[in-house]
């Protein structure tokens, strides 16, 4: 003890023991505090950056310019109506700097071209982190309460769908996790609504229950719970990995529970063709595009077909061909909103297309499934399970009501505190990795967890991740004037005798008319401007194809004479273009020079033979419609006002605007408007 | 007195700063190296491509189809269980990063690229018989703008510029008189200028003396959508595009 307090008296005496030194230490010790604060400004993170910058540029031969736009000191862009405060800009120094875009170090590398300024948007609105932050560490990494890592890249679109609620043509990974949120039905769990107060709805068809016991057995059910992607490798219900006994007391409760349908037990009247013809039913299946709906696994194990209606795969190991013989008599008897058109097949058809798609089945399919009577027991525990697993948040099933608010709302997940989230050992500690995690493996989060397990692609679940990263509470507190509102299809319904045909022939499955529909056949919305009354009374009775390219096309509905001409007087009357001039063409249309003139503007000038063909032996053009016909199809009015803008008639259509002039358009509308095809079938009119 | 106190707390902290960069040296070295648990039974003498090179993705995300290598003995027969490291620059990550082959000699990995978009030259390493064997892989990374060119290219151009032809899609390349030229087709369109790009895209063929065949798009396309489509055919032009003027190298 003595030593030090013997040396310390002895430093004390060094330092302050005369009054003259004592004074020239305290100033010193003052100089060294005061020089704290600049000293750690000059050792701070950004500093180095732009030194590090100003190197960089140095040997540059436009270092003149960069350096005088370069402002030394924190860099600060503020938005205070989006609420940006972002302090990037000092360190990434080279962001709106044009010349450096040969520049790979970081952080001085050129924004790449992206829709939006930054001066106006800031940077973390799009990357998230923490836009105040000057250091990497607290601007990319930190995990504090209410703090949130930056964005992987992979995700970045999230950005883009907190403004734009409506389909961007540069997002197709944002688009594509909007789409998976309402195909495969998440919003029936979890609602999630848009910062303008709309619901995100569903447009998958999850069929009703009601009378499930009419269409397949309680041993397809049993097999379809327990691994539903076994039966159809497309089928978008997932996997609830049910316990034999569980599944076997759901479908002991769904059977037991199922009301009989008048006419779906009645045994079909008429014979399959396909006995005295094995072709009838395949050629059937082909001719009625069955597969512009339904696919099938093809023998290399690759699905072939659309996916607007289920896979048909194995539908013989599911569906009583009684079920099937009625359904296609007409599916709105078992299912009302049904997107399945009633084809009207003759008894014969019918029975044919019933063999062929009962001859569809896979023998290793649900082997060995022997399920014993149910016990009152099992059923009332079946339908515990039911509640519990709240199937009838998206079936209709008898007894059961539809869960409200079943599982959490989603509608600021993107936001959701990471210290409300329990994460598994060894998981990255930030959002996109929980959500990505959770919606891989929902029950690797524990037990517990009801979420079942869906089938995803790597792919689909980055797209499902961004979507979802886009549902933050910015996305609610942004300026109106910013938000770019989702477009949901209208609630149009067409009226009458014809509406309801419209509805039966599930029209809208495929075709649009004023905002509402599908989108893999045309719009139909200014139809009746388009084509003439001839052309439509024989494609509705049997249609051809006019686009060669085209795989899905137009089946052919055996609509009788009378509700033909109510469909075509009701298209051609209501689905009309103000914007035609319906008698512009009564007059000049059969000039001779005029038909020769616009055939030399087709051919040499505007070179239409590129995309469509009029003379089937030398024009070759495979992309738009064949023309061979058009003057029995379409009206010159149409031909006229489409040549002239065809967006304005279709938004979106590929065929470039080639801004005619009124004379140039008016002969081509000429020689269009002489195609009348082989046989003049026009020249009757 | 004073002076031995403050030599000796340099010492003192000279030996800590010592003593933490050598802890970090040996952290570096402890990192877990991308072959950890394989073990190769085999080795060959060649490494060929098999599929999966020059693909065309999108930065931070996996490309759609995985990269196959195959190790070959110098007889050219596939040599099963052989080791395959798979090395990018950075921001490029392989799953799994190093591979023994399948009975196939094949050795599959899935491909991540960068957040910055561009070309990226990966390679594929074999210890080899003799000695290593690698292959270089060129994979291309599309930005924001570029991306948006190629899903406007898919609509509007690659049905006729695309002699590629499947029986989804369909080409028209064939069906025209006049070839037009595909996308990657560096030898043809590095030599034509931006200018001359968007001109033949506003204003078709015959602007520059080419084919009608090639319509007009200046008002079907925004300004932004031609120069997108300009920044995709540069991006996946083969051999590489370099842009024109001084290049601004440190000296």
């Amino acid at each position: 003890m003595q030593p030090i307090r013997k040396y310390l008296s002895s430093v004390w005496q060094a330092l302050f023991g005369d009054p003259v030194r004592a004074f020239g230490v305290v100033s010193l010790i003052l100089l060294l505090a005061l020089a704290i604060a600049p000293a750690k400004e000059h050792f701070s993170q950004w500093h180095s950056y732009q030194r590090k910058y100003l190197a960089l540029i140095h040997d540059r031969g436009d270092a003149l310019s960069l350096r005088r736009r370069f402002v030394p000191g924190i860099h600060q862009i503020w938005l205070p109506e989006l609420g940006v405060v972002d302090r990037c800009t000092t360190c990434h120094l080279g962001l709106n700097e044009a010349s450096l875009a040969d520049v790979s170090q970081q952080p001085f590398r050129k924004h790449p071209v992206v829709p939006h300024s930054l001066d106006g948007f800031g940077c973390v609105i799009c990357h998230g982190g923490q836009g105040q932050a000057t250091t990497i560490a607290e601007a990319y990494h930190s995990e504090r309460a209410g703090e949130e890592p930056i964005l992987p890249t992979r995700y970045i679109e999230s950005g883009c769908g907190q403004c734009h609620q409506n389909a961007l043509p540069g997002t197709p990974q944002l688009n594509l996790g909007r789409t998976i949120l309402t195909r495969y039905g998440c919003v029936h769990c979890h609602a999630i609504t848009r910062p303008d107060g709309s619901k995100v709805e569903a447009t998958d068809h999850p069929p009703s229950l009601a009378h499930i016991a009419d269409k397949t057995t309680r041993e397809w059910i049993f097999s379809w719970l327990k691994d539903p992607q076994a039966y159809a490798a497309s089928t978008t219900m997932p996997n609830y990995k049910l316990s034999d006994g569980d599944a076997s007391d759901i479908s002991a409760y769904l059977v037991s529970s199922s009301k009989p349908q008048a006419g779906d037990s009645a045994a079909p009247s008429a014979k399959p063709a396909a006995a005295a013809d094995p072709a009838a039913g395949p050629s059937l299946y082909g001719e009625s595009f069955c597969a512009s709906c339904h696919a099938v696994q093809n023998a290399a194990g690759n699905l072939v077909g659309g996916d607007l209606g289920p896979e048909l795969t194995r539908i013989g190991n599911k569906a009583k061909p009684e079920w099937l013989a009625a359904w296609l008599e007409n599916p709105r008897v078992y299912d009302s909103t049904t997107p399945m058109p009633n084809y009207r097949f003759t008894p014969q058809q019918n029975a044919t297309l019933v063999a062929f798609l009962q001859a569809k089945s896979d023998s290793d399919f649900g082997t060995g499934v022997h399920l014993d009577a149910a016990s009152p027991q099992q059923i009332a525990h079946g339908r515990k399970l039911i509640v519990e697993l709240g199937c009838a948040a998206c079936h209709e099933i008898n007894g059961v009501q539809g869960p409200e608010n079943f599982a959490p709302d989603l509608s600021t997940i993107g936001s959701k505190p990471l210290a409300q989230i329990v994460f598994l050992p060894g998981m990255e500690h930030s959002l996109p990795s929980y959500i990505a995690a959770k919606i891989r493996q929902p029950r690797a989060f524990g037990s517990s967890v009801k979420m079942p397990q869906f089938t995803l692609t790597a792919a689909q679940t980055d797209a499902l991740t961004t979507a979802l990263l886009a549902l933050t509470a910015r996305s609610r507190a942004i300026p109106d004037n910013l938000r770019v509102a989702a477009v949901p299809d209208t609630k149009y319904q067409p009226a009458g005798h014809a509406g309801k045909l419209i509805a039966e022939l599930a029209c809208f499955s495929c075709h649009r008319f004023n905002g509402r529909g599908g989108d893999m056949a045309p719009d139909l919305t200014w139809e009746g401007s388009a084509v003439q009354r001839q052309w439509l009374m024989d494609f509705l009775h049997n249609p051809n194809t006019l686009r060669p390219s085209l795989i899905r096309r137009m089946p052919r509905f055996n609509l009788s004479d009378s509700d033909n001409k109510e469909l075509t007087d009701y298209l051609l009357t209501v689905y009309q273009s103000p914007a035609i001039d319906a008698d512009l063409f009564s007059a000049i249309t059969n000039s001779a020079d005029a038909v020769e003139h616009g055939r030399q503007l087709f051919y040499s000038k505007y070179a239409c033979q590129a995309c469509h063909i009029v003379d089937t032996k030398a024009d070759k053009g495979y992309i738009g419609p064949t023309l061979t016909q058009v003057g029995s199809r379409l009206t010159p009015g149409w031909v006229y006002a489409w040549l002239k803008n065809p967006q304005a008639l279709r938004p979106g259509t590929t065929e470039p605007n080639q801004n005619l002039s009124d004379d140039d358009a008016r002969a081509l509308t000429a020689f269009l408007m002489s195609q009348k095809g082989p046989g003049g079938r026009g020249a009757k009119q | 007195m004073m002076r031995r106190s403050t030599a000796s707390m340099t010492i003192g902290i000279s030996a800590a700063i010592t003593l933490l960069s050598f802890a970090t040296l040996a952290g570096c070295k402890h990192s877990k190296p991308a072959n950890a648990g394989l073990k190769a039974t085999a080795q060959g003498t060649a490494l060929v491509e098999s599929s999966g090179d020059h693909q065309v993705g999108v930065t931070g995300t996996a490309l759609k189809d995985p990269l196959v290598v195959q190790v070959n003995d110098d007889q050219g027969t596939a040599v099963p269980g052989a080791l395959v490291e798979f090395h990018g620059s950075a921001g490029v990550s392989f799953d799994p990063a190093a591979a023994i082959t399948d009975s196939g000699g094949q050795a599959t990995t899935s491909v991540t690229l960068g957040a910055i978009a561009g070309r990226y030259e990966l390679s594929a390493a074999t210890p080899g018989k003799v000695k290593p064997v690698s292959l270089e892989i060129v994979e291309t990374a599309l930005g924001y703008q570029e991306r948006v060119g190629s899903i406007l290219a898919d609509k509007y151009c690659s049905r006729c510029h695309d002699p590629e032809s499947s029986p989804q899609r369909v080409s028209n390349y064939d069906n025209l008189e006049v070839k037009p030229h595909s996308f990657t087709d560096g030898s043809t369109l590095n030599k034509m200028s931006d200018a001359d790009l968007t001109s033949i895209i506003l204003h078709g063929g015959p602007a520059l003396n080419r084919s009608a065949l090639m319509p007009p798009y200046g008002i079907t396309l925004m300004a932004s959508d031609v120069k997108a489509l300009i920044a995709y055919t540069r991006a996946v032009s083969d051999p590489p595009y370099q842009p024109p003027g001084t290049v601004y190298e440190r000296k």
